[in-house]
């Protein structure tokens, strides 16, 4: 099998936003040799499914339904010239860079890359995730298999809807399935604040008299063959049912949207840093993981609220892997930096991607993106370097459904050469 | 003379009672009365047990499921060990059984093909005064012929298992204790009796079994089920938590089944390793505890729990039970990677009071076999109780055996277990085997076809999940159940609305699209 080992600069895997954004920008940053891999029959990855509007703002500054956005990236594919496989399946990557995979029309094969961009995505948290009690009828759904169902296959997956958990796809789908004749009888979320972005709140819920019931989750499913109805309870600050507050409700289908999880197993197969917050690889300025020359983004890194963003950091994973490919071809040995600096999340900032900026290396602007941990008014994002205080930003509301931002620059780096930790937190 | 008029009356009776039923069948059903040399009840791992053993006779042979599937009661929802045996009080069916079905399973798996791993267990203690109770159990174990049992010591369980409880002091090591997947048995042993003439007659629910003592049909017993009426001279009753009601309805000496609910949580592959061997603590009344253990198919299995439920199909699981099941498989290992699992199930175990099988001939119905009680260690003992069940039949119905009996089956190829140039050579022969349904799993199109073609082929969504484990993996079918369900579709000729997820009402669509 060595033998006939294709090779190729860029192997991307997955052919959704992110793998499709970091095409383009390899290819025009003048990469060549690059190969899309995709598991499913078409490019675009979920994107297809999400028929609604919203899509584009930023970076088309239009709005775009989510099959018209995947379609911009995928004519700049084709007008580029950039090789993919469809219907194709990666089972294995190695720390050599060779990547297995197989489809009908090839069989099995392997792949040698010189780098490789991991944008895989993410799916959803399951049921049993949950432990959610009680019986296992047919009739629940994740709020994207249910997408799905009614979206490419025109099927319904049941009437009389319960929605568990506030997360934009389960909002999305709240609407969705009214639209389509359903009835959504209510939407619980466990946490006092909804998971989801607020314009999705309004427009999908509030829009439609259909009640949100926040501090809320199930404890029981009913149905034995087809689910009947769910006990729903309100829960106390410990994320516990309250006794006494049990309701039931009858209802024929179970959607979840209960949070989303990096597919990183062929990630950790070869041996990529994972952290634990985000499910997601550790990555640099570059988004490069531990791995030299193995790069990461969209879902895959951390999950996202908007599609914009994930294009732009594809995009700079994109242009960093092929400038990986000149370095390599200019025999530059620029592997390992000494110091890079580090980045703290602390005090209701769960994490920042990236991880480390090495500043000899990092575009003029850095973003960097983070969640919050809770729900915060009238607050202010600090930015710390080492422990002088930078930055000092006024936010009015940020919540754990919305991303955050902070722009770092590397003329201000390079005024601190000793600097070992940028610490961002949020503030009073 | 009056009560020999009598019986003739009843005789008489039975006769016409039995005609006119069976003419009444006819015109319902278009059906007539089918005769078997043997009916089983119950198409668990143990009716499809004894029906490959009895598949080596000449006899013509039924098994009877009120289910869509094969495997679909106690069979499908339990921890899935082959116990070593030395728990069974020594003496009793449970602990001959036991051993000798844990003897038996490794050449069974060679046979039928399904994976198998002697694994070895661990009961352990977590104070000094606690020693005595595995002193004993080392005593029960040996008394029953459990080869290899010793106890070891807190530095060398550590040793075997990094990641046991700090407090663990000692600990009862049996290395024949192994691990199998109940459904791959179950569906292995059904598959090979089908092959070998064996009829199994799903979605067929006994009503009522009546004995007639005519001469035409010498002792034979006649099954009026929902799908007609069926005649056989033997009846085996593997009913499972069903086997009193079907025992009651032909003997005077009344048993009672009650329903023990087993919840369990199970945890994603990653960290299917996290220990080796199968970790039980101290057996209690109620059974052998939670135990922690890696599955045959690589994930980690935490449970049961024990608690005694009235409906028979009350199968759900509760948030009390799986915080107990949390709470005392954390005892057992240290850090327990609760965020790990993928899912929770509970399933039901026929429990007799007089905790021991009961596999004999009913003393007051001849030809009547019950294997009732059948609890853990019933799936260890499923090939032995297959073993023993037959040698009863085959005292009251003498048959030859077969010359062309099929000793092998061969299981759906696996394309996530197979090597790289195994897994090639199986897509040179059909491309489906490159096409990955279940991402999480890596099951191909091609292992779905195969599950449903071949005989008791799947024909719903946990048909295909239990005979290829599409579905089973940490996103729970999320992204394969409407690839799966197209399949399906596809392949049965039926429309995708028609599939279920198991049979009956479990419809997972409910129309199209503005439609409901």
């Amino acid at each position: 099998m060595e033998e006939t080992m294709d090779s190729y600069d860029i192997v991307i895997i997955g052919g959704g936003p992110a793998g499709l954004a970091a095409a383009v920008s390899a290819k025009e940053k003048g990469c060549n040799s690059i190969m899309i891999l995709e598991r499913d029959r078409e490019l675009g990855g979920i994107l297809n499914q999400c028929i609604h509007n919203g899509f584009g703002l930023h970076t088309f500054k239009e709005e775009l339904t989510g099959p018209e956005y995947a379609a911009k990236f995928i004519n700049k594919i084709k007008e580029l010239n950039i090789e993919y496989k469809l219907n194709t399946m990666v089972i294995d990557l190695n720390k050599n860079k060779q990547i297995t995979a197989m489809n009908k029309t090839e069989g099995l094969f392997t792949l040698q890359a010189k780098t490789i961009i991991l944008a895989m995505g993410c799916r959803e948290r399951s049921r049993g995730a949950l432990n959610l009690p009680g019986y296992r009828p047919a009739g629940i759904y994740s709020a994207g298999t249910a997408q799905h169902f009614v979206n490419i296959e025109g099927l319904m997956p049941g009437k009389e809807i319960v929605i568990l958990g506030s997360g934009d796809i389960g909002l999305i789908m709240a609407r969705r399935m009214t639209l389509e004749g359903a009835v959504v009888k209510v939407v619980a979320e466990i946490m006092p604040y909804s998971g989801g972005l607020k314009r999705n709140i309004v427009q999908c819920l509030d829009d439609y008299g259909i009640p949100l019931k926040l501090s809320h989750t199930i404890i029981d499913i009913d149905g034995r063959d087809r689910i009947k109805g769910v006990t729903l309870a309100k829960v106390d600050e410990h994320l516990k049912p309250v006794p006494g507050t049990q309701e039931y409700i009858s209802c024929d289908t179970l959607l979840l949207s209960v949070g989303l999880i990096p597919e990183n197993e062929l990630s950790n197969n070869m041996g990529i840093q994972i952290e634990p917050i985000t499910s997601g690889p550790v990555v640099n300025e570059r988004l490069e993981t531990n791995l030299a020359g193995v790069f990461a983004c969209g879902n895959v890194l951390h999950v996202h609220d908007l599609v914009d963003y994930v294009s732009e950091e594809a995009s700079l994973a994109g242009r960093n892997a092929a400038k990986y490919i000149e370095e390599l071809s200019e025999m530059h040995v620029n592997k390992v930096e000494a110091n890079p600096i580090e980045l703290i999340a602390t005090s209701g900032v769960r994490y920042t991607v990236p991880k480390y900026i090495d500043p000899s290396r990092m575009d003029e602007i850095q973003t960097v993106r983070f969640r919050v941990g809770a729900v915060y008014k009238d607050c202010y994002i600090g930015v710390y370097y080492d422990d002088k205080n930078v930055m000092k930003r006024k936010r009015k509301v940020m919540a754990p459904g919305e991303m955050e931002e902070i722009k770092i620059k590397k003329q201000d780096l390079l005024n601190y050469p000793a600097l070992k930790n940028i610490t961002i937190r949020i503030e009073r | 003379m009056r009560i020999g008029v009598k019986q003739t009356e009843y005789h008489v009776g039975d006769i016409v009672c039995l005609f006119f039923l069976c003419l009444q069948e006819e015109r319902l059903k278009g059906g007539r009365m089918h005769r078997y040399d043997v009916i089983i009840i119950g198409a668990g791992v143990i009716g499809c047990a004894v029906a490959r053993e009895l598949s080596r006779y000449q006899m013509k042979i039924a098994v009877l499921d009120k289910c869509n599937d094969i495997c679909e009661g106690t069979s499908k929802a339990n921890s899935g060990i082959v116990h070593s045996g030395f728990d069974a009080k020594a003496g009793s069916l449970k602990a001959k059984l036991n051993v000798e079905g844990n003897q038996m399973m490794e050449q069974l798996s060679k046979e039928l093909d399904f994976p198998f791993r002697r694994n070895g267990s661990l009961a352990i203690c977590f104070h000094e005064d606690e020693r005595s109770q595995l002193l004993e159990l080392l005593q029960n174990g040996e008394m029953n012929g459990v080869q290899g049992l010793r106890m070891i010591e807190r530095e060398e369980i550590k040793k075997m298992e990094p990641h046991i409880s700090e407090e663990v002091v000692a600990a009862l090591y049996a290395p024949t204790g192994g691990i199998v997947c109940p459904f791959n048995l179950t569906i292995a042993l059904a598959e090979n009796a089908c092959s070998n003439g064996v009829e199994f007659k799903l979605e067929t629910e006994v009503l009522t079994i009546v004995k007639t003592t005519n001469e035409l049909e010498k002792d034979s017993y006649h099954i009026e089920t929902n799908k007609g009426c069926f005649a056989s001279q033997i009846v085996i009753n593997a009913a499972g938590v069903y086997a009193d009601a079907i025992h009651n309805m032909v003997s005077q000496n009344k048993i009672n089944i009650t329903a023990r609910k087993g919840e369990y949580c199970l945890l994603d592959k990653m960290v299917g390793n996290y220990v080796d061997k199968t970790i039980f603590q101290l057996p209690s009344k109620l059974g052998k505890g939670v135990l922690v253990t890696p599955t045959v198919h690589g994930n980690l299995l935490i449970g049961p729990t024990a608690a005694d439920v009235e409906d028979k199909e009350q199968n759900n699981t509760t948030g009390s039970a799986l915080a107990e099941v949390i709470e005392k498989a954390e005892r057992s290992v240290m850090k327990l990677p609760i965020r790990q699992i993928i899912t929770s199930f509970s399933g039901l175990r026929a429990h007799l009071d007089r905790n021991d099988f009961i596999i004999e001939e009913v003393e007051d119905a001849r030809g009547f076999i019950d294997l009732v009680g059948i609890e853990s260690p019933g799936l260890s003992c499923a090939p032995a109780i297959g073993k023993l069940a037959a040698k009863i039949v085959i005292g009251i119905f003498p048959a030859a055996a077969k010359r062309d009996f099929i000793s092998k089956r061969k299981g759906i190829p696996s394309m996530a277990t197979l090597s790289k140039e195994e897994q090639a050579e199986m897509i040179k022969l059909n491309p489906a085997y490159a096409n990955v349904i279940c991402r999480c799993e890596t099951v191909t199109e091609g292992e779905i076809m195969e599950a449903i073609h071949r005989p008791l082929g799947a024909t719903t969504l946990d048909g295909v999940k239990r005979r290829t484990r599409a579905g089973m993996g940490r996103c729970q079918a999320g992204f394969c159940s409407p690839k799966t369900m197209e399949i399906l579709a596809r392949e049965l000729h039926v429309k995708l609305i028609d599939i279920t997820k198991c049979g009956g009402k479990s419809k997972l669509i409910l129309g199209k699209n503005k439609e409901v």
